[in-house]
């Protein structure tokens, strides 16, 4: 941990975020939060709560319902002297905003042979079981991962979330940074309460083990740890590998790990297909496929629109249970 | 044409009179039984309330056609409802069960129905403009004379998506009506600190018949549907329709402490001055077309009708969890 970093203090991921923010409102004033009802309302998670009281208006920015409309004027602000940060309320609203992020944000830096530059840091949400139904459940982070000139950060826990995001917004490169809804108030954790920032493009092994390496991201780092726990009880020894930013991604700890326990597995919970599991396991497959006992395995959301009923929804995201079966099926245990 | 006048050539005789009386009142003891499900916690997901804006959703359903089309949005059960969904089947997809009407798939946000022209409420704000247009654009082409109403809340004036989609249906003169609910708040801030301008100037820039009509008054907001929606039929283009209204409620129902966005003392005097259906009834008994005790038989009827709806979703079962990968693709 950096000598910066002092006390530390329980805080839940929500609170993780809103001190990150915090932190970098104070320490820069090229810093602004521009999105829908982040002021009094403090987002419709409450993320934000307070963060307007002591900022004001100027810096904590209610936009209109205009999704395209305010991320592409922060992608203007960023190449003209501000550091924006945007909050889109539901990942789903990403399908809104990827012309401004895909073909402008993306593309500026490079287009322009490096001569600008995009500091925008893009919040948002993913993650289903809210019984939120298909248009506010979705966690479309594969979506951004496949447009070189983005960073695509996916934090799972509050330590990694305050550092991920200070360095997110320190970053002269346009960021999208997704929150797991669900970890806003469930998950909690140490932060230190200075200073300090986690770089992207580091994986961070979450629990050490022998027998198979469980790479999983986001909402799914806690589902993985669950499931490690279950499969030390028949004997299985699980390691726990969560990539925390899907690009830069960093492979070597991801190769490294599978080359110690042979067998490899990818939970996330975004789409099954054409996704960010099937990327992973993609790259073990091309790095260790010589150190592996089979085939990589992958869990995903099951491939159809997020439904509402509880009973059905369930069914489409990966459980404990599911990653425990399949890991021992693997292990033939 | 006064406003007399008008009411008088759209043709309301009592038993419509009386039956908007009666939607409106089934609306709200809908919703009143959605907040006690939600409370209960046997309703799962968010629950965003149509009550105290009853008279739009039935004073423009009223000036419709059964095979008319409609999209609606996160706040939809009053458009539903007054379109002519079945209150049981609607209970039964706000609990996700599979007699509801999208097999519990859709939930509280997304009603659909055919039968009844709902194309769909739609839980993306302004995601309902392309589809209302595609609907007019279908009906001209097809020759059907189906007008297709778009609801929406004045939040939804910062998509672009919608005048995107109100270019084109005033180029190609397609028979739609964008009726536009101006509750004052877009979630938990005012519409003033979101919308610059003058709401009305922007159909009126595209040159969109456009009117401003007192949402809580259900003749009013009838005889302004009848004259437009009749002249979007006879194929004189869209219309926009700009409704003054309330939700007397928070956001969802979880939205209890509103005091920091809307003070009290104005929900009050929504309460008390504007209520549609207090206003409705009023008039009824002034004019002599219903007494007191009539309108209390309605409001007792609807009642237990919306009781034994409830009843109905409660004991409903849950679809089987192999349903989940059907319907995927037709
Ligand atoms: C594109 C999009 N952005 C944001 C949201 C989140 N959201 C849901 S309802 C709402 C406010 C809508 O206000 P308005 O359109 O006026 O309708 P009302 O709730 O007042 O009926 C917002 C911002 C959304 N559903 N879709």
């Amino acid at each position: 941990m950096p000598e910066t970093a002092t006390a530390l203090r329980e805080l839940t991921f929500g609170e993780a975020i809103r001190e990150a923010l915090a932190e970098e409102l104070r320490r820069d004033p090229r810093v602004v939060l521009l999105g829908e009802d982040v002021a009094e309302a403090g987002t419709a998670f409450k993320v934000l709560k307070g963060l307007v009281e002591e900022f004001g208006k100027d810096r904590v920015i209610d936009t209109p319902i205009s999704e395209p409309g305010f991320t592409g004027l922060a992608v203007g602000a960023a190449m003209t002297g501000m550091r924006p940060v945007v909050d889109i309320m539901f990942g789903d609203f990403m399908a809104l905003i990827m012309d401004q992020v895909a073909n402008q944000a993306a593309k500026v830096h490079y287009m322009s042979g490096g001569k600008w530059k995009v500091p925008l840091v893009i919040r948002t949400t993913m993650g289903a079981t809210r019984r939120s139904a298909a248009q506010h459940s979705q966690s479309l982070h594969a979506w951004p991962s496949h447009i070189p000139g983005l960073k695509v950060v996916v934090p799972s826990t509050p330590y990694d979330a305050k550092g991920l995001l200070k360095a997110a917004i320190r970053d002269d490169n346009p960021v999208v940074f997704f929150e797991d809804k669900i970890s806003y108030a469930k998950v909690k954790g140490p932060v230190p309460a200075g200073d300090y920032t986690v770089p992207i493009g580091v994986a961070d092994v979450k629990r050490l083990g022998r027998d198979i390496t469980l790479v999983a991201t986001s909402s799914m780092v806690q589902v993985a740890l669950g499931a490690a726990t279950m499969l030390e009880e028949v004997g299985i020894s699980a390691e726990v590998v969560d990539p925390r930013t899907m690009w830069p991604l960093d492979e070597t700890t991801l190769v490294e790990s599978v080359r110690k326990t042979s067998r490899a597995m990818v939970v996330d919970e975004g789409y099954y297909r054409y996704g960010v599991t099937g990327e992973i396991a993609s790259v073990i497959a091309e790095n260790a496929f010589y150190d592996l006992d089979g085939p990589v395995r992958r869990l995903g959301a099951r491939h159809v629109p997020v439904p509402f009923s509880p009973v059905l929804e369930d069914a489409t995201v990966p459980t404990e249970r599911d990653v425990f079966e399949l890991a021992r099926k693997m292990c033939n245990r | 044409m006064t406003t007399a006048t008008r009411q008088a050539a759209a043709g309301l005789d009592v038993e419509t009179l009386l039956r908007m009386y009666r939607q409106m009142a089934a609306i709200r003891l809908f919703e009143e039984r959605v907040s006690d499900l939600y409370t209960r916690a046997l309703m799962p997901g968010l629950a965003h309330l149509y009550i105290g804006e009853e008279a739009v959703a039935v004073g423009i359903c009223e000036a419709l056609r059964p095979d008319d089309y409609l999209t609606s949005t996160h706040r939809g059960h009053g458009h539903c409802l007054a379109k002519g969904a079945a209150p049981h089947l609607m209970f039964a997809e706000l609990l996700g069960k599979e007699a509801g009407y999208c097999k519990g798939k859709g939930g509280s946000m997304h009603i659909a129905d055919p039968a009844t022209g709902n194309l769909g409420a739609n839980a993306i704000v302004g995601g309902g403009a392309g589809i209302a247009t595609g609907a007019a654009f279908s009906s001209k082409w097809l020759g059907t004379g189906r007008v297709a109403v778009c609801f929406f809340g004045e939040g939804a004036l910062g998509q672009g998506v919608l005048y995107e989609t109100m270019n084109l249906a005033q180029l190609w003169k397609l028979p739609v009506i964008y009726a536009c609910e101006n509750n004052l708040y877009n979630e938990y801030t005012h519409c003033s600190e979101t919308t610059a301008g003058d709401m009305l100037a922007r159909p009126a820039a595209l040159g969109i018949a456009a009117e401003r009509v007192d949402g809580q008054d259900v003749r009013e907001v009838h005889a302004a549907a009848s004259a437009i929606v009749e002249r979007a039929r006879r194929g004189e283009g869209p219309g926009f329709l700009l409704l003054d209204t309330y939700r007397y409620r928070g956001h969802h129902v979880g939205d209890v402490a509103r005091e920091y966005y809307r003070p009290k003392q104005e929900e009050q005097r929504w309460m008390s001055e504007r209520d549609p259906i207090a206003l409705h009834g009023d008039w009824l008994v002034s004019e002599g077309l219903a007494d007191r005790a009539a309108l209390e038989r309605i409001q007792s009827e609807v009642a237990s009708e919306m009781d034994a709806a409830v009843e109905f979703a409660v004991k409903a079962p849950y679809p089987d969890p192999s349903t989940v990968d059907e319907d995927v693709y037709a």
